[in-house]
């Protein structure tokens, strides 16, 4: 059931972005970004963590995820070490998938040649 | 005899001689329905280079050596090269001909550059500057990709309106006497903005500068449509050729029967999912340094009004939120002169 | 021309074809929750097979989901795939290791540092800027709300 939940989630939320894309020519980094501070205005009011909840990778995946994740470490980072919880807090929540994405695509860029289309 | 004919239009009454003719062009553009006319197809983006720009610059140089070669004349022989192509401060074409010795003027004018460097030879040879220059012009999917839109693999999605830019490079040896075909009339266009500033429209931004360009020249002329074998614009793409016919019925000249757009015509547009056609200095010029010429040389084609355009955006403009410039200038060919 | 720019405008639309949204959405919404069921498949291995908490989890199956997309992209399939899928590979995490990845070997022959490692952030970086100040901006309310 979970997988079903993931797929329909993930795609409707997908789906809107290409609505966004067709319908108003906002770019595909717009849209990244949008979806980012969306996804941190939705975890900080406690809104997108029954969505999680509900659809599991299908929340967490898309890029609101990672602003959920932000939104959550803050507020965490807050109640564990205070006022600078407000800085660390975000960022060492995400510290996975940032550092994953700086050393993979270090490592793809090494081995990889872009091919022409 | 007065070589002006109205505002915009230049008449070279003994007719600019095109002694010779080379295109090089892309694997993409040979897998398109025009391949059998290049001088030669590359087998892949690089040609044995290890950065595009290199490849780029190669094929311009390479262009203008087949066409020098096939004229059975010596590099030397060459006054002028008049060159230009996409890439920021024109690297193609400066790094491409730096070793032939031959003076060089650099040009600008986007993908309209092919019948801007056309123009300014025929001018310089029918002032008696010159007797034999050379007009080239190029451009790189791969080098014009990665300056004016994302890296090769970026997962983007092209609108229907976006146009594919052409690799290729065509090049075109001019003398003062020959045999034909001859270069009658240059009208040179003004920068026209419509204020599209969608980059991924081109072809709309540009047809207004077309349709300009080319009343204008049909007034300065007297000339109609008609009056043509053929009239071709350089990359206005599916959705350009259209706005084009459009905007010169609205000024009277009828331009359904004549009428292509190279955009249009290099590529198999559905089979090859090539959204709007093709675009880039290269497009028009490979189409008439290959296609179009051996027409001529076939005799299927006695006069021809060859229009290149040219959007003059750039990434910083783009970013900015501008409309786009755009400009176009037209070439007369005849097989007979005037 | 006969037009004003706006008239031109209008004209230029309709006259341009529209993309074809429907299409567009339905392979966006099924590519787009191919990739989050993945993910969801990898969620399910760590926490069952593997055994990892379920914190543990909730870093790992990014990493992967980065990992894939990173390798896609230097295989060139991503982009392949993107073509049709549009905002269905955009939007999951994979597309933000795409934007990294893609400008990182496109420009690695203008150097390792001024090339690779500088243009690695041209399209995600923004990304982060916004997500990580956003994040420290809805923290600064919740701080000042707390000790109110």
């Amino acid at each position: 059931m979970q997988y079903l939940n993931a797929f329909w989630v993930g795609g409707v939320i997908c789906a809107i972005a290409q609505v966004l894309i067709d319908k108003t020519k906002m770019t595909p980094a717009r849209i990244l970004v949008s979806f980012v501070v969306a996804g941190v205005i939705l975890g900080s009011l406690g809104l997108y963590e029954p969505i999680a909840d509900y659809a599991g990778a299908g929340a967490t995946v898309p890029i609101i995820g990672f602003g959920n994740t932000l939104a959550k470490g803050v507020m965490k980072g807050i109640a564990e070490k205070g006022f600078i919880g407000i800085f660390t807090g975000g960022a060492s929540a995400a510290a996975g998938g940032i550092a994953a994405s700086i050393f993979f695509g270090f490592v793809m860029a090494i081995i990889f040649k872009p091919k022409q289309k | 005899m007065n070589k002006k004919l109205g505002k915009q239009t230049i008449r070279f009454a003994n007719g600019i001689n095109i002694l010779s003719y080379a295109s090089i062009a892309g694997q993409k553009e040979g897998e398109g329905p025009l391949a059998k006319y290049y001088d030669k197809v590359l087998e892949d983006a690089e040609w044995g280079e290890d950065t595009w720009e290199k490849t780029e610059s190669k094929m311009q140089k390479s262009a203008v050596s087949r066409a020098v070669e096939k004229a059975e004349i010596d590099i030397k022989d060459i006054e002028y090269l008049f060159a230009g192509d996409l890439l920021n401060q024109c690297i193609s074409s400066t790094f491409g001909l730096r070793d032939f010795g031959v003076p060089f003027l650099g040009v600008y004018g986007a993908c309209s550059t092919m019948a801007e460097t056309l123009g300014l030879a025929s001018s310089m040879i029918d002032g008696g500057f010159a007797n034999t220059a050379v007009a080239v012009t190029s451009s790189h999917f791969c080098t014009a990709e990665r300056q004016y839109r994302f890296p090769l693999e970026y997962g983007g999605q092209r609108p229907p309106t976006a146009q594919w830019t052409v690799t290729g490079s065509g090049s075109m040896v001019l003398t003062r006497q020959g045999n034909g075909p001859y270069i009658t009339h240059f009208t040179a266009g003004k920068i026209i903005d419509a204020g599209v500033a969608d980059a991924n429209n081109m072809g709309a931004a540009m047809a207004p500068a077309a349709a300009d360009t080319l009343a204008t020249h049909f007034r300065d002329t007297e000339k109609i449509p008609q009056d043509y074998d053929l009239i071709l614009t350089g990359d206005l793409g599916k959705v350009g050729k259209s706005i084009a016919i459009d905007l010169l019925a609205e000024e009277g000249f009828d331009m359904s029967e004549n009428y292509n757009d190279c955009g249009c015509m290099v590529f198999d547009i559905d089979k090859q999912d090539m959204h709007a056609g093709g675009s880039g200095c290269g497009c028009g010029a490979i189409t008439l340094c290959g296609y179009i010429m051996d027409m001529f040389r076939a005799e299927k084609i006695k006069n021809l009004l060859f229009v290149g355009t040219g959007a003059l955006l750039s990434p910083t403009s783009t970013m900015q939120g501008e409309s786009i410039p755009c400009v176009a200038h037209a070439i007369a060919i005849s097989a007979k002169g005037e | 021309m006969k037009y004003s720019k706006q008239e031109y405008l209008d004209y230029v639309d309709k006259k341009s074809p529209d993309s074809p949204i429907w299409k567009n959405v339905l392979i966006a919404f099924l590519v787009g929750g191919a990739i989050c069921t993945i993910g969801q498949g990898f969620s399910e291995f760590y926490k069952n097979v593997v055994g990892l908490s379920e914190e543990n989890v909730k870093t790992a199956v990014p990493i992967t989901m980065v990992f894939l997309g990173a390798l896609f992209t230097g295989l060139d399939l991503y982009n392949k795939l993107a073509k049709h899928a549009g905002a269905g590979t955009l939007v999951p995490i994979t597309g933000f290791a795409n934007a990294i990845v893609s400008p990182a070997m496109e420009f690695k022959r203008e150097g390792w540092v001024l090339g690779l490692a500088a243009k690695m952030f041209t399209i995600a970086g923004p990304v982060l800027v916004y997500g990580i100040n956003s994040s420290i901006i809805v923290g600064l309310i919740y701080y000042l709300i707390q000790k109110l």
